[in-house]
């Protein structure tokens, strides 16, 4: 017994570490960003260290005038000044500038008082939003991502609001996200269900061909489907075309039906189709038609055969293909961000855009951990339901 | 009364059962429309992305081979095969391995904590690919692995392991245990019982986590976005750049062979899975 054991466990343990090295750990290190930034922490110790006897009404002591200016100097030796600027940029805007400005203009200066000399280098030193900022970024650790990744901010007297209206974006996103991938799931059900009933109940060798219909395009390459519906939707592309040639549209009204919404949502049930139909069609296959028989044979109506025999019996298949296209399409990237154009991007690609473009990692972590705690809830419901080990694609 | 409500019903059910099988066509079309209009305009002599009126009256001038030559020819291409084949084929290896070993692991009933470890094998392929690719990026860079070949191909290993997992657990559990218990009696060492005959039984399961494993890495493009250098620029990553930038007919060349790929792929997969369900 013990043995098996140590044997069972000794065949898991190489691939366990491997994981947990190869993508637990990053995982990790992205959610550990979302909350831990030691950047201004690390630059300004003494600073930091005047202000938290500060009340934050004010203006602080001269000891912090001072420790700053003898510390965004050295920042500016050391190069890293740029980062610091750029994290109290995000709570409080035109720091970057002040803070480049002030460093710049430090060196000329020998002697304080640092209050006085910091103020005629920028009259924004004397005021207390400046240094609450300061102040707010200096935490190692800290909830601002996540509040910032639900709209909401912390005010200098520490409460917690609602950012201002023009500055919500990140719900409202998780929201089109949400809504997005009901709908994607919503259509593959309403278009995988009845193929799915063909394939399930054809004689073996047309099930076969039918089949097929369905494997090759999931086993076609991702951005080969993203590309066939960029030359499909365009304005100059084939449907277009063809519904210009018999008569539909004018020439001038071309549709435009990518680099937007119906891009995304196009593509996105094209591509997640497959992973509805096989789970649908392996339940509908394993449901003897002696069964609808036997209803219509009682009397019922197809439809209330349908409704009341048929139907529930396929509910498993259901709820494993719609789980596990709803989990994909949250997390969708390329598709959206290929064929998407500005109305159709998803939550995946402000990640994206925050890793990328604008560098502000800690937000990204944010926007990634919340996105990572639905998913995971889905996947605890989809063990639930289906087993995990049953997540099988062929 | 009875016959009435029968002609009525024979009336009735080809009508629904047409509309239903038009219905069925239609999303059958949906689904291999783009293959269908991909093949053919990759041979277009012209740099367009529609059917041009000579190739809508078949006309041999029409058509042509240019964006293949123009893809055989390019060197930045060629190294993107390149770089996807030695990828994907070390990922693929590696999984195979750890996956194979893990799942007989798993498959042994005396294993503690099963459904957890299930569980975060499989993770990789639930998680949200973005997610995994910001997190690699600082990861791997941090360990000083950023934009090599080494590093992608241990990204890639993670992401293809949980379909080595699920198909060999999956063919395991069709495994008749005496069949051990049998070599282990007539002396064989647990070595020798699992080449002789455990493996044997199991190959195309594991053979077909590994296309699957492969398949995964040869079309991954998120994270070969965020950890890729352009040495490491794989297919995937050059046709992101062709849509995004220059988008020329020679991506369509490339996209038809990777669907004669994907068949290639497809078939192998069938075949195997139909070995497999023969096997006694």
């Amino acid at each position: 017994m013990q043995r098996e054991r140590v044997r069972a466990m000794l065949l898991v343990v190489p691939l366990l570490l491997f994981i947990g090295v190869t993508f637990l750990a990053p995982l990790g290190m992205m959610l550990l960003r979302s909350v831990h930034d030691p950047v201004v922490a690390d630059a300004l110790p003494e600073t930091l260290g005047v202000l938290a006897e500060w009340d934050g009404e004010g203006l602080p002591p001269e000891a912090a005038y001072a420790a700053i200016a003898r510390e965004l100097t050295l920042a500016r030796e050391e190069r890293t000044l740029g980062q610091v600027a750029g994290r109290v940029n995000r709570v409080e805007s035109g720091m970057r500038s002040l803070f480049t400005r002030t460093a710049r203009g430090l060196p000329d200066v020998t002697a304080g008082p640092w209050r006085d000399v910091m103020v005629e280098l920028d009259e924004a030193w004397a005021q207390p939003a400046v240094w609450n900022a300061v102040r707010a970024t200096g935490q190692r650790f800290t909830a601002r991502h996540y509040l910032n990744a639900v709209d909401m901010q912390r005010l200098p007297d520490g409460s917690v609001a609602r950012q201002p209206e023009e500055r919500r974006i990140y719900l409202a996103l998780m929201w089109r996200t949400l809504w997005v991938s009901g709908a994607i799931t919503l259509l593959c059900l309403m278009l995988g269900y009845p193929i799915a009933h063909l394939i399930a109940h054809s004689p073996p060798r047309r099930a076969n061909l039918l089949l097929l219909l369905v494997l090759v395009p999931f086993w076609t390459s991702l951005l080969v489907r993203t590309t066939a519906w960029i030359v499909l939707l365009q304005t100059q592309g084939v449907l277009n075309d063809i519904l210009v040639a018999i008569g539909l549209i004018g020439d001038d009204g071309r549709l435009t039906m990518i680099y937007n919404m119906t891009g995304t949502i196009v593509a996105m049930t094209h591509v997640l189709l497959p992973f509805m139909v096989l789970p649908l069609y392996s339940v509908m296959r394993a449901i003897p038609p002696r069964y609808m028989d036997a209803a219509a044979s009682l009397g019922a109506t197809p439809i209330q055969a349908f409704r009341r025999v048929y139907w529930p019996q396929t509910l498993p298949g259901v709820g494993a293909g719609s789980l596990l296209v709803f989990i994909l399409a949250i997390g969708y990237y390329i598709t959206p961000a290929l064929v998407g154009g500005s109305s159709g991007q998803l939550i995946s690609n402000m990640v994206a855009y925050h890793m990328q473009t604008s560098l502000n990692w800690g937000l990204a972590g944010a926007l990634g951990g919340i996105m990572l705690a639905g998913v995971f809830v889905l996947y605890v419901l989809y063990d639930r339901l289906v087993g995990i080990e049953r997540l099988s694609l062929s | 009364m009875p016959a009435l409500t029968s002609t009525a019903g024979t009336r009735q059910v080809p009508l629904g059962r047409y509309a239903y099988l038009t219905f069925c066509a239609l999303v059958f079309l949906f689904l291999v429309a783009p293959i269908l209009v991909i093949v053919p305009l990759s041979f277009n002599a012209e740099p367009y992305f529609t059917f041009t009126e000579g190739m809508l009256r078949f006309d041999a001038e029409a058509y042509s081979l240019r964006w293949y030559r123009e893809i055989v020819e390019n060197e930045e291409w060629r190294r993107s095969l390149v770089n996807s084949l030695t990828i994907g084929i070390s990922a693929t290896a590696l999984a195979t391995v750890l996956g194979t070993l893990a799942a007989l692991g798993l498959a042994n009933a005396h294993m503690p904590a099963r459904r957890l470890v299930t569980g975060l094998l499989i993770s990789p392929m639930v998680t949200p690919v973005i997610i995994a690719a910001a997190g690699m990026f600082f990861f791997y860079s941090s360990i000083g692995l950023g934009q090599t070949h080494l590093g992608l191909i241990l990204a890639h290993t993670a992401l293809g392991i949980p379909f080595v997992v699920i198909t060999v657990t999956a063919t395991l559990a069709g495994f008749d245990r005496n069949l051990t218990r049998a070599a282990a009696s007539l002396g064989a060492g647990p070595v020798r019982t699992f080449g002789k005959v455990q493996l044997p039984l199991i190959a195309p399961g594991v053979l077909s986590g590994g296309l699957f494993a492969f398949a995964t890495s040869f079309d991954e493009v998120v994270v070969v976005l965020f950890m890729a250098g352009v040495e490491q620029r794989t297919i995937p990553r050059q046709m992101w750049a062709g849509i995004r930038e220059q988008i020329s007919p020679a991506i369509l060349a490339v996209a038809t062979f990777l669907i004669g790929f994907a068949v290639l792929l497809l078939f192998a997969v069938e075949w195997l899975r139909r070995r497999n369900a023969s096997a006694p």
